[in-house]
């Protein structure tokens, strides 16, 4: 029998990145005990990797922005599918989640009279992300770190959580393991927080960072909680595709806003190819027309290369699909062809985007200057997770909380840049809140210790006898699940695939069952990654079956055999849940209407 | 492609070993592709950090050919591979397992700095207004990815171990970032002279040359902050009347 440690606290929270320390935050000045745990250090988390701003209607630059604006904006870029209190809220208190920030030290950039610097983003009417150059991600967590280490939060690095624990209907824990010693540890807990953040480790090429294995909806599903809008996951058109270190590692809009332009192998732009017909009047009808419009042509209309995100992923996919793609499975994205129109060109390419230039000098020794990148979409984002209440970040299980990427509700069917930031701000603070209320509320369950032993075992097998089981370490397992989402589950879906892939994913949960660990439990990262699989698997399957059930094209999710919208499918949630046999059951719900005055402002800015 | 020979510290606290393991590079590969491929293929249980594997999360450091370097940042092509490439855990902090090391200490020693605290807002509404100028004096130092490289290579902590008595590179370079902050009001100089320190860094700017974010660690952070401390520690009047007497006594020894 293994032994375990228990820590006793008001409030647990899972994760270390913007939402998770927001919660924390709000939690401790709520009065209560909060432990914080982590698989990563302190100061790691994914939020580092956010470039472009945090979105809220602050007004500094255009001061007809305001929270209807962003509220609409928001629903817009969602598709209506978002969760409309949610997106309310979001817009309401950004602009008072931004302002404190810097009442904890952060720095953002200025405008001329000395207020926050807001910038243009897409979706967005009026210039709307606060942002301090391209590292606006670090310096949220950094000012939420050191303002939260001062606070009394007992924080756990390098603990991964691997079930939550039930008395009843209601979550009162969770059981980990430290990854130094592999000595595992009971939290009891009044209310626990999911801030686990994003899946994009499902996908074999993906800008997120290896712990984005989508632990949080996978522990939340498995304690009773609903996922909706797993079938969103959005895939930004432009990461690197070479070399394998940097693969989708992301290449900024920016460079096909200042001219970039797409190719195929054969030199062919085929972006002109296919212009979906509600864009054919902004679109340029020659190359000269895009060209003058990334120039500051007023008169000119846009090129197809700066058409909507979903769009332009998918025309790159269709190129690499029919065997017109670049030599690493990427198409070219060319801002070196600028020459022929500019005498300077050299000088202008790294004055516009110096990052970039130094991005692909420094790790795939290439000249952006000189010569084109290879570039293909890449996995981003996961509009989908934990379904929640609203005001309150509590999912259908009392005492579960969850916040940010792994919460679902917000973006829809599609996130607007910088939304992501306000959304760990906003409903962090709110589920640290609530869930503190909730610990204030309700006495401490019993942890049923017999579970939490078969859960120990359960985590020990892969350490048993390898030669009974003839089974595999699990970093094969980790990749092949990832090349059959990215073919069978990725940008563009079809049914016969995802079928496919719910048989693929039966197989692979066989070997799961089977992998071996060698060495002992002192920090074993084949052993991390074995406990790993088990949420890739739950999330990747919950992917693709309510990618299955949504017969339709929207926003992030595109089938090639139901191309189009589907009017029947525009206001319902798909809707997972563990059914009573253990098999993961899909269902759809339709949303609630808005109310009238949320309606009126849609309406309005329409 | 070309066959390489990766020489890595496998081991803990009780002591270890260097292990070479024969791999294949491939063009593009970074060291951290490389270890993490030994990893896959050779050595699943071999311990490592990583997160962004971009240079942003300063999760990777290690020792790469003795340089203190981000893996994620380390070119192959950069490395000389017709010898066996070393790479071992940061040899100033403890070691876990492997490439691995406890860097605990490290946030125990933020945790003593005093933390930022801000004027009282300038607008009624609870904002401040600060000058672009004013913001960007400190965003140099704001960069740091806390890879902890500077702390690794600073010989007072390396090889001298004072980590009771000297906060390192890293937390000088915290306190520059919030003693230049506009808004705060706090003051560290005490704190700077007695406990953290800051006297044990004779610049010797080995921390500038690793820092893999390019902060001019030396000479940006560490000698202003040494200046203020002299500006507040020590009577003007008087140190110019014990120079004048230095002065005065070596002349007369020369007579």
């Amino acid at each position: 029998m293994a032994v375990h440690e228990t820590r006793e606290h008001d409030v647990l929270i899972i994760g270390s990145g913007g939402a998770g320390l927001r919660a924390a935050t709000s939690a401790s000045a709520a009065g209560v005990s909060v432990g914080l745990v982590t698989k990563c250090l302190l100061g790691k988390a994914h939020t580092v990797m956010a470039e472009g701003g945090i979105a809220a209607a602050l007004g500094n630059v255009d001061e007809r922005d305001g929270w209807k604006t962003h509220f609409a904006d928001t629903m817009r870029g969602g598709q209506y599918l978002n969760n409309w209190r949610m997106a309310e809220l979001h817009a309401k208190e950004a602009p008072d989640r931004v302002r404190e920030l810097e009442a904890w030290g952060a720095l953002f950039d200025r405008t001329k009279d000395g207020r926050i610097l807001q910038r243009n983003f897409g979706g967005h009417a009026y210039p709307r992300l606060a942002h301090v150059g391209d590292r606006t991600g670090l310096e949220m967590l950094r000012a939420l770190q050191d303002s939260g280490v001062h606070l009394g939060v007992d924080i756990y690095m390098e603990y991964t959580v691997i079930e939550l624990l039930k008395d009843g209907d209601r979550v009162i824990g969770a059981l980990s393991y430290d990854r130094e010693k592999g000595a595992f540890t009971v939290f009891h807990a009044k209310a626990v927080i999911i801030a686990t953040g994003g899946i994009g480790k499902l996908y074999k090429i993906t800008s997120n960072s290896w712990d984005c294995t989508g632990d949080g909806p996978s522990l939340a599903y498995h304690a009773g909680a609903e996922l909706i809008d797993m079938e969103f996951v959005q895939f930004h058109p432009t990461g690197m595709v070479w070399p394998p270190s940097v693969r989708g590692l992301l290449v900024t809009e920016g460079v096909r806003g200042e001219g970039g332009i797409l190719r195929n192998k054969d030199g062919h732009r085929f972006m002109f190819d296919d212009i979906p017909p509600l864009y054919t009047d902004q679109t340029a009808d020659s190359e000269e027309e895009g060209w003058r419009y990334t120039q500051g042509d007023k008169e000119a209309r846009r090129p197809p290369e700066l058409l909507t995100r979903d769009h332009v992923a998918r025309c790159i996919v269709r190129e690499i699909k029919e065997g017109r793609g670049s030599p690493h499975g990427g198409v070219f994205l060319d801002i070196s062809w600028i020459k022929e129109k500019l005498s300077d060109a050299e000088q202008h390419i790294k004055r516009k985007l110096p990052a970039m230039y130094h991005q692909f000098k420094r790790l795939a020794d290439i000249d952006i200057t000189k010569e084109p990148m290879e570039v293909g979409p890449t996995t981003h984002y996961a509009m989908g997770g934990v379904r929640v209440d609203a005001d309150t970040q509590m999912s259908v299980v009392p005492g579960l909380f969850a916040a940010g990427e792994c919460a679902a509700g917000l973006h829809g069917a599609n996130r607007l840049g910088g939304n992501s930031l306000s959304d760990l701000l906003v409903f962090g603070k709110r589920a640290g809140e609530f869930a503190a209320q909730f610990a204030r509320d309700n006495q401490a369950g019993q942890v049923n210790h017999d579970h939490v032993e078969e859960a120990v075992r359960r985590t020990l097998e892969p350490f048993d006898d390898v030669d009974e089981a003839g089974g595999e370490g699990p970093y094969q397992i980790q990749e092949d699940l990832q090349a059959m989402m990215q073919d069978l589950v990725g940008i563009v879906r079809e049914e016969e695939e995802m079928e496919r892939a719910l048989v693929g994913l039966e197989r692979l949960r066989g070997r799961a069952r089977r992998v071996v660990v060698s060495g002992n439990r002192a920090y074993n990262p084949g052993w991390h990654a074995a406990v790993d699989l088990g949420h890739l698997l739950t999330i990747g399957e919950a992917i693709t079956r309510a990618a299955l059930e949504r017969r339709e094209s929207r926003g992030a999710h595109s089938r090639s055999d139901h191309p189009d919208k589907d009017p029947a499918a525009a206001s319902v949630n798909i809707v997972i849940k563990k059914g009573f046999d253990g098999t993961m059951e899909t269902r759809r719900e339709t949303i609630p209407a808005m109310p009238a005055e949320l309606q009126a402002i849609v309406e309005e800015m329409k | 492609m070309a066959q390489a020979i990766f020489r890595i510290w496998r081991g803990d606290s009780g002591g270890g070993e260097f292990r070479d393991y024969a791999t294949e590079v491939t063009s593009g590969m970074v060291v951290l592709d490389v270890v993490r491929q030994i990893q896959a293929e050779q050595a699943h249980d071999l311990a490592l950090r990583w997160n962004c594997k971009a240079g942003k999360c300063g999760s990777c450091s290690a020792e790469v050919n003795g340089m203190p370097k981000l893996m994620c940042m380390s070119r192959t092509s950069d490395l000389p591979l017709e010898k066996p490439v070393t790479v071992q855990p940061m040899k100033a902090f403890p070691l876990i397992k492997d490439l691995v090391t406890d860097v605990s200490w490290n946030y125990r020693v933020k945790k003593k700095i005093k933390p930022f605290r801000p004027r009282k807002p300038d607008e009624k509404d609870g904002t401040w207004r600060m000058a672009q100028s004013d913001v960007d004096r400190s965003m140099e130092f704001r960069k740091c990815i806390e890879c902890f490289l500077c702390q690794d290579v600073c010989h007072v902590l390396r090889e001298h171990r004072l980590l009771d008595e000297f906060i390192g590179p890293r937390f000088l370079v915290h306190i520059a970032a919030l003693e230049m902050h506009p808004l705060d009001t706090e003051n560290r100089l005490e704190d700077l002279r007695k406990e953290h320190g800051i006297g044990y860094c004779n610049i010797t700017k080995c921390c500038t040359k690793v820092c893999p974010e390019d902060i001019t660690i030396t000479d940006n952070a560490i000698i202003p902050l040494k200046e203020r401390v002299v500006d507040v520690s020590y009577d003007p009047i008087r140190r110019f009347l014990a120079r004048y007497r230095r002065k005065a006594s070596a002349v007369g020894l020369a007579s």
